[in-house]
């Protein structure tokens, strides 16, 4: 049984567990009234598969294992639209003086989704949920939590937490003491705001810790201290700023996987801003690429990944070779475009037409060694070869300044060319993908 | 040996005493390559060094109050009999700041004047403090660069003002026929006959002292509630507190020690402030400093006057303790 991790024993369990169990455990355990309260802190409690299953690789099908409310009843339902709400983001305009921050934004975040803003540094996302969360008031436009506009509400008055980059845990109180802050500004008393701590703390797997001083702890354990002084409020909305980003690799792909079972747990929408792709593809129910102040796309990972809608998105996410050139022919499948290494075909979703301007992107992946169909194959001298391990990088010499990076797997089948060859390589046109020439992010 | 020739054969002492660590140095250290004291400065330098670090220390801050505390041991006589049979040490100039010596009487003049500045003190102290708090948090966390700036400049430039001119300005305010009486006639506040004896009721003195040390309040402030991190307010709103509950429990706590070092610094300097309560004070206000300025240069009474002055500086330093341990600060914390 997967663990159940907020008991309130006064009001019983935090009602979006019971959503949370019936995809775990199915349906009947879903809707058991008194579900039996476990003790255990959350790292055991996570299923070793579960745990497996969140570490995939980033561009693997991760929507695979769906969130809670697929299969939750109406009833249910009920309960967890009074613990999360949908944010919606209706025109939304920030400006500083002359510069505009975030441009007539808008979207519609589900109650208990996990959603994801993903950008370059300075590309407004920042701007966005402090916007969300009442630190600033739009210059345009709406912003909606649970369909109320936030309008004039501050953002001690919002029913959102936010989890700020550097944590901004309060180092002059125990750690007990800034998880119920919360609760002690809202008048809650001692002997409550003590159990709501411990409990919180057995959520983190802190037990037993809260006496300590904040700077007793691992940044890791910090990390979960910050979830848990959110969390505490019930927030219906919880807010991420990076909230990864000032720890070590090992621990950052740990905290994913963690963040990720918290929020199927407490069933509230996740709203979580990063730079890191591979946050934002491992965690998040859908993601929203955003590059100077604009929302490029908004779509789950797997579309993001594969149908990107941008030249942007096409270049921020994940690797990828583009081939600029000018649409020759095209159909309302296919285009061919014209590019420095001749004619190459690929999907056509933008519906270009012939003498557009246009860039085929190609993953890396997507190569293979040796010669392909019509338009799909080209040549270039190898420049380097990187052996992975469990993969080998070619780089081949690029039209442009920029290399081509070709990845080929243990069992590709075809010998890896050496530096200095001639390499042929080609693709499956409908993995070429071509779309309008506009900004690329920047290397 | 008289008291004070021991007092002037101190600075030898303190002098030997660096040479002695300087010459410690070069043994104790087992680095070959580390040159000693003395082979880094040769002995001339090395000498003029140690000679000008004690002089500053002992001739320009230690020995002066030393000579004090050794003058204040001593009964009042004319240069001629110092040192002589009627030359001996005695606590009497400190018992007469309790009994007076003439009557045998307490000294009530004197000890309601010690009392009554070491509570004005602490009154001028915590006024300062709820003047500045608001004023240091927002330059150091709210206003924008350019508002603090010339907020900064509006404190500073009334301080290129000399104290008493700045006393005596504030005097030309607060008197009966002043600018702030007459123009609350005109404005018809108040009626002719009901003029305010500002100056009487000490409002200048409270005006001058708190104005005085405006600045030795807001600078240990300012530094204290800069080094918070904004986004511990901005959590603490986020957590759904209200902005003084945000002061109570994050900002204050954060700024303890500032608020310690000013309120150290501004009480400890209106306990022996002159100006301010000599000019405007009101007629029947004694002010503790005025009492011991009088016996240095009216009754040349040098060894009363530092008696008292040492009462003066050890009820300061009593009370400035007292008030670290009750808000549990470290004296390191406030001086920093």
């Amino acid at each position: 049984m997967a663990g159940l991790f907020f008991v309130w024993e006064r009001k019983g369990p935090h009602p979006s567990l019971r959503a949370t169990f019936s995809t775990q455990g199915g349906v009947e355990k879903g809707l058991h009234p008194n579900p039996v309260p476990s003790p255990a802190p959350l790292l055991e409690k996570v299923p070793e598969g579960r745990m497996r299953s969140l570490s995939r690789p980033t561009h693997l099908s991760h929507l695979q294992q769906k969130p809670i409310r697929v299969t939750i009843t109406t009833k249910q339902n009920e309960a967890k639209a009074d613990m999360s709400a949908g944010v919606e983001l209706d025109g939304v305009t920030v400006r500083f003086g002359n510069f505009t921050a975030v441009n007539n934004a808008n979207l519609d975040i589900k109650g208990g989704e996990f959603f994801s803003f993903l950008g370059p540094s300075g590309c407004g996302k920042t701007t966005i949920l402090r916007t969300v969360s009442g630190f600033l008031d739009p210059s345009a436009g709406k912003v909606r939590i649970g369909g109320k506009d936030m309008a004039g509400i501050g953002p001690n008055k919002r029913p959102t937490a936010l989890i700020f980059q550097n944590l901004a845990l309060f180092p002059l109180m125990t750690v007990a003491d800034n998880i119920a802050y919360g609760l002690r500004v809202r008048g809650v008393d001692k002997s409550t705001r003590l159990r709501k701590a411990g409990e919180l703390l057995d959520l983190i797997a802190l037990n037993g810790q809260g006496e300590k001083l904040v700077s007793e702890l691992s940044g890791g354990q910090k990390q979960r201290v910050a979830i848990a002084r959110a969390l505490a409020v019930e927030p219906k909305v919880l807010l991420l700023d990076e909230p990864l980003s000032a720890l070590d690799l090992k621990l950052r792909q740990h905290m994913r996987n963690e963040l990720r079972a918290i929020q199927q747990r407490v069933g509230i929408t996740f709203i979580y801003i990063t730079h890191d792709q591979g946050e934002a593809l491992t965690m998040s129910d859908r993601i929203a690429v955003m590059s100077d102040g604009v929302i490029e796309q908004v779509a789950d990972g797997k579309a993001v990944y594969d149908q990107p809608s941008t030249a942007f998105v096409a270049s921020f996410v994940g690797e990828n070779n583009p081939f600029s050139g000018i649409v020759m022919k095209a159909d309302k499948n296919e285009a061919v475009v014209e590019t420095g290494f001749g004619k190459l075909r690929g999907r056509n979703p933008a519906q270009l037409k012939s003498g557009d301007r246009a860039i085929l992107f190609v993953r890396p992946e997507s190569f293979k060694l040796g010669k392909g169909g019509a338009d799909a194959s080209l040549q270039a001298p190898v420049v380097n070869v990187a052996f992975e391990g469990n993969m080998t990088h070619v780089f081949l010499k690029g039209a442009a300044k920029k290399n081509l990076t070709v990845t080929v797997g243990r069992h590709g089948g075809a010998k890896v060319p050496s530096q200095g060859e001639n390499a042929t390589i080609s693709y499956d046109p409908a993995l070429g993908l071509v779309l309008p020439e506009g900004k690329m992010a920047r290397e | 040996m008289s008291s004070r020739t021991f007092v002037f054969l101190i600075p030898l002492v303190v002098i030997i005493g660096f040479w002695l660590m300087a010459r410690r140095e070069s043994k104790v250290s087992h680095d070959p390559t580390h040159k000693s004291y003395w082979e880094r400065n040769g002995t001339v330098l090395g000498a003029t060094f140690i000679g000008l670090v004690a002089f500053w220390a002992l001739f320009l801050v230690t020995l002066p109050y030393l000579y004090m505390v050794v003058e204040s041991f001593h009964p009042k006589l004319p240069p001629a009999q110092r040192g002589g049979p009627s030359d001996f040490l005695t606590i009497a100039n400190y018992k007469s700041f309790f009994v007076s010596p003439s009557d045998g009487q307490y000294n009530d003049t004197h000890m309601k004047a010690f009392g009554y500045s070491i509570l004005v003190s602490a009154g001028v102290t915590i006024l300062n403090l709820c003047i500045c708090y608001p004023l240091a948090y927002y330059m150091a966390q709210a206003g924008t660069a350019q508002k603090v700036r010339l907020l900064l400049l509006g404190l500073i430039v009334p301080y290129w003002v000399n104290e008493i001119l700045r006393s005596f300005a504030v005097k030309l305010i607060l008197a009966s026929n002043g600018l702030l009486n007459t123009s609350m006639i005109k404005l018809g506040i108040i009626g002719p006959e009901g003029k305010i004896d500002f100056l009487l009721h000490n409002t200048g003195m409270w005006v001058g002292l708190s104005y005085a040390n405006l600045l030795i309040m807001i600078f240990p402030l300012y530094n204290a509630i800069e080094s918070l991190d904004k986004n511990q307010i901005e959590a603490a709103r986020d957590l759904g507190a209200p902005w003084w509950k945000i002061h109570r429990d994050v900002v204050i706590p954060h700024a303890k020690p500032g608020i310690a070092s000013g309120c150290t610094l501004v009480f400890m300097l209106a306990a022996g402030s002159l100006a301010a309560p000599l000019l405007l004070g009101g007629p029947r206000t004694l002010w503790f400093t005025q009492i011991v300025y009088d016996f240095f240069f009216q009754s040349f009474n040098w060894p009363r006057g530092s008696a008292y002055a040492f009462i003066l500086l050890a009820a300061c330093i009593a009370v400035v303790l007292g008030m670290l341990k009750l808000f549990k600060v470290k004296l390191g914390e406030a001086i920093r």
